[in-house]
């Protein structure tokens, strides 16, 4: 069998070689209407025209920017708030319909609420990432912090350990496995936020405005080469997280 | 000879219902004590009280007449996994009571060798907990607690989650720290071989509101081997444990 002589760190790209040629077939076959569905070569053309000749790679890099501007803010403001909230179930529990309510909320509705107060500029795409990343770190932050092994906390007071030596020794550390979700879910989710508001928030640049574009002029290949580097994107950010989470929180879930 | 521990007046409610009332105890020095009952008696409520894990609604423990805070204390829990700090490598587990009281750094780190020579550790203590067998987490457990040289070690059914042949390995361990260190011990078990077996004085509870039902003397040499549990003292003690707990567990709630 043909998949058994196949070394096994090979295995993975089965699946993406597979889709390649189904792809190719398509094009080949004209399966599909070759307007709309260009073949795998002319769509990796405009990639790499774009990044070597063209702004695709300016573009990247200005939507990974907005991303990581607003997913630091996120951290910034909600890890902390986070922490406050899980620590105490009386705080949480008065805030927890606010929470859950806003994060309900798909953020897409509130873009004409941040462009009344923010105008068009940078700082509204930022802000509204920033806010819909927030609340998701929020959330998991406090949910890490509330559930704390409370057996830990005992042997750290049993040790002699004061109140906020338990609390930034143990409570912490405890809760930052699922702090991390928080961060990975709420860097994808910016990413997704930062795009949706390039193409409709009057942007200049950026992988969300470079789709639209190439969809108003019907450049499909242009189309295909920027949501291909989109989801490398997104995918790398994922894999840097994960990464992270290797280091950082090595014990999680063990 | 005065009881290490001294408990006067200890109450305790539940959900509404009475646990303990008026409760006194007193726990002698330098001797393994056992603590056996029914369901729900507060077995693992009692040690935890003492231990200031958990509040009193009235009541006082003194510690050769100090109190808690004055007192330096290990407590191993049956949860082991939850016990250890799965970020700190094993080594780092132990020294962490010794971080907390301040000790040198040249003080931690004898202390340290005397643990790992008196335990005999032959694994490597730089991984961490989750790296290592539920039997040599709990011996870092053991480990760590014993590391302060507390006064008082309360056990609470250590053994429980372990495999058989770790038990008794574990429990000749335990006894060979309580030959070498003559530390004050209060064990929890479920089982009643171990709570005999191990114990100077085996406890026995009623039901709630809890009282003691009796305090039996179970005074085989050490050190004790497999053969004590099929010795006639053995059999006799556990006899009139069992017959108590019999008495005790008939009593309707």
């Amino acid at each position: 069998m043909l998949h058994k002589k196949i070394p096994e760190p090979l295995v993975p790209l089965i699946g993406a070689v597979v889709f390649l040629i189904i792809w190719w077939l398509c094009t080949a076959f004209k399966l599909v209407d070759p307007f709309l569905l260009p073949s795998p070569l002319a769509a990796g053309k405009a990639m790499w025209t774009g990044i070597f000749n063209g702004t695709l790679s300016l573009d990247m890099l200005i939507t990974i920017r907005r991303t990581v501007y607003a997913f630091l803010i996120a951290v910034v403001i909600c890890v902390p708030l986070g922490l406050v909230l899980g620590s105490s179930q009386r705080i949480y529990r008065s805030c927890e319909f606010v929470i859950d309510f806003f994060r309900s909320t798909p953020a897409s509705a509130l873009f004409p609420l941040f462009l009344v107060i923010l105008g068009v500029g940078e700082n509204t795409k930022i802000a509204v990432a920033a806010f819909g990343a927030g609340l998701l770190i929020l959330f998991n932050t406090a949910y890490g912090v509330m559930n704390a092994r409370k057996v830990r906390q005992a042997a750290a007071r049993v040790m002699g350990a004061s109140n906020l030596k338990i609390l930034y020794g143990v409570t912490l550390l405890e809760s930052l496995p699922q702090t991390f979700v928080g961060m990975r879910s709420g860097i994808s989710f910016s990413l997704v936020i930062v795009i949706v508001a390039e193409m409709f928030i009057g942007s200049t640049d950026g992988l969300g405005q470079r789709v639209i574009n190439a969809q108003m002029i019907f450049n499909m290949p242009e189309m295909y080469a920027t949501i291909f580097s989109a989801g490398a994107l997104g995918y790398g950010l994922n894999l840097l997280f994960i990464v992270a989470e290797r280091h950082f929180v090595h014990w999680g879930g063990k | 000879m005065t009881a290490h521990i001294q408990i006067r007046g200890l109450s305790k409610n539940f959900a509404g219902q009475v646990l303990y009332s008026n409760f006194d105890l007193d726990f002698a020095h330098g001797k393994i004590t056992s603590i056996f009952g029914p369901n729900g008696c507060g077995k693992s409520t009692l040690i935890n009280m003492i231990s200031g894990l958990m509040p009193m609604d009235a009541g006082e423990v003194l510690f050769d007449g100090k109190t808690l805070s004055q007192t330096v204390i290990g407590y191993v829990f049956q949860n082991y996994r939850d016990a250890l700090f799965p970020w700190k490598k094993a080594i780092d587990n132990i020294k962490y009571p010794l971080q907390i009281a301040k000790k040198s750094p040249g003080e931690i780190e004898a202390r340290t060798q005397e643990l790992i020579e008196s335990f005999d550790v032959k694994f490597d203590l730089n991984r961490y907990p989750y790296e290592l067998s539920g039997g040599q987490q709990q011996l870092i457990s053991i480990m760590r607690a014993l590391a302060p040289n507390p006064e008082v070690l309360f056990l609470d059914e250590p053994f429980s989650a372990l495999d058989y042949e770790m038990t008794l390995f574990m429990r000749d361990k335990l006894q060979a720290i309580f030959e070498a260190t003559k530390t004050t011990m209060i064990l929890v078990s479920h089982d009643l071989d171990e709570a005999v077996y191990l114990s100077d004085h085996i406890l026995m509870l009623t039901r709630r509101p809890t009282q003691i039902a009796r305090e039996i003397e179970f005074n085989a040499p050490r050190p004790r081997q497999t053969s004590t549990l099929t010795s006639e003292l053995f059999n006799e003690v556990k006899g009139q444990c069992l017959e108590i707990f019999q008495k005790e567990i008939k009593v309707i709630d």
